[in-house]
């Protein structure tokens, strides 16, 4: 996802870190923080995702005045052609992520993301038949355009539910 | 409070649990939070109606992010240099999840962890790795 600008705040990962069940005091207390090695609040490992929130075209937000495919008065808002069950239209299942950390972020940075080409590739799946897999990559860069993390996607669209 | 490479053997195994009977809420308040708001993971109805899965499920990042925490806890804040995985199986409301990490080599500063996430049946959810620097 390419984001122009996501900066980084404090409630965001006070609330990120309530979220994964994480109470190490570092996301919560910019006090506490101070006595830590960092020196200060940073945000949790897997943070950078949420750069989502900041991206103006992220296709898993209701955005105000269109449709939404989740419930409503019906099980889904949007009625679409049946190409691929698996995804029920919700745009697949993620398979994998990376993150490699060029150093942690913290409130006050104004982050970029940069989405580069990815490989795809197919495979047959025991559990949902047909899988294609799509790889993105996507360079986090700070106010100073400094690399901050690189991380990888893979996100996979299977041809049926997986089998339970 | 960083790891010691003098205190580091190979086969070396941290764990924690980190999460009894995963709530509907808390995969709510992710999506809250992350911004993924794929109705797979907070709709009900839409997931067994329309996706025909048999109930909502976590996202990946959720798990990631759960297990995220168990290696901030014992690499120490700020540690981190690679962390990645590959998410094997769904997690489901009601799921209690186990992680382990464990040291597959020590190098120059850095120690690198194996990462293992399992749920009360003993099936593996999420496999990966992760990297960190240590003293």
């Amino acid at each position: 996802m390419a984001v122009e600008k996501f900066p980084v705040e404090a409630s965001h990962i006070m609330m990120f870190a309530r979220s994964v069940g994480d109470d190490n005091q570092i996301y919560y207390d910019d006090e506490y923080a101070k006595t830590t090695e960092p020196g200060t609040v940073i945000a949790p490992p897997t943070f950078a995702q949420s750069s989502a929130q900041f991206d103006p075209d992220y296709f898993l937000r209701p955005k105000i005045g269109e449709p939404w495919f989740g419930s409503g008065g019906q099980p889904t808002g949007i009625t679409r052609s049946a190409s691929g069950g698996g995804g029920g239209g919700g745009g697949g299942l993620h398979a994998e992520q990376h993150f490699e950390y060029h150093r942690h972020v913290k409130p006050g940075d104004v982050l970029t993301a940069s989405v580069g080409p990815g490989k795809t590739w197919e495979k047959e799946g025991k559990r949902s038949g047909k899988l294609v897999f799509s790889e993105t990559v996507t360079e986090y860069r700070d106010q100073n355009g400094e690399l901050v993390i690189t991380a990888r996607g893979v996100g996979v669209r299977t041809e049926r539910p997986v089998d339970q | 409070m960083a790891l010691k490479a003098d205190d580091l053997n190979v086969g070396d195994t941290y764990s924690e649990c980190l999460v009894e009977d995963l709530k509907r809420t808390q995969i709510v308040q992710y999506a809250g939070a992350s911004g993924d708001y794929n109705p797979l993971h907070t709709d009900e109805i839409f997931t067994v109606e329309v996706a025909k899965y048999p109930s909502v499920f976590a996202h990946g990042m959720l798990t990631m992010g759960m297990t995220g925490g168990m290696l901030t806890n014992y690499v120490g804040d700020g540690r981190l240099t690679k962390y990645g995985v590959r998410f094997t199986s769904q997690v489901w409301p009601g799921d209690t999840l186990n992680s382990t990490a464990t040291v597959e080599s020590l190098q120059d500063g850095l120690v690198n962890l194996v990462v293992e996430t399992t749920n009360q049946h003993g099936v593996k959810v999420l496999s990966g790795y992760a990297q960190a620097r240590i003293d």
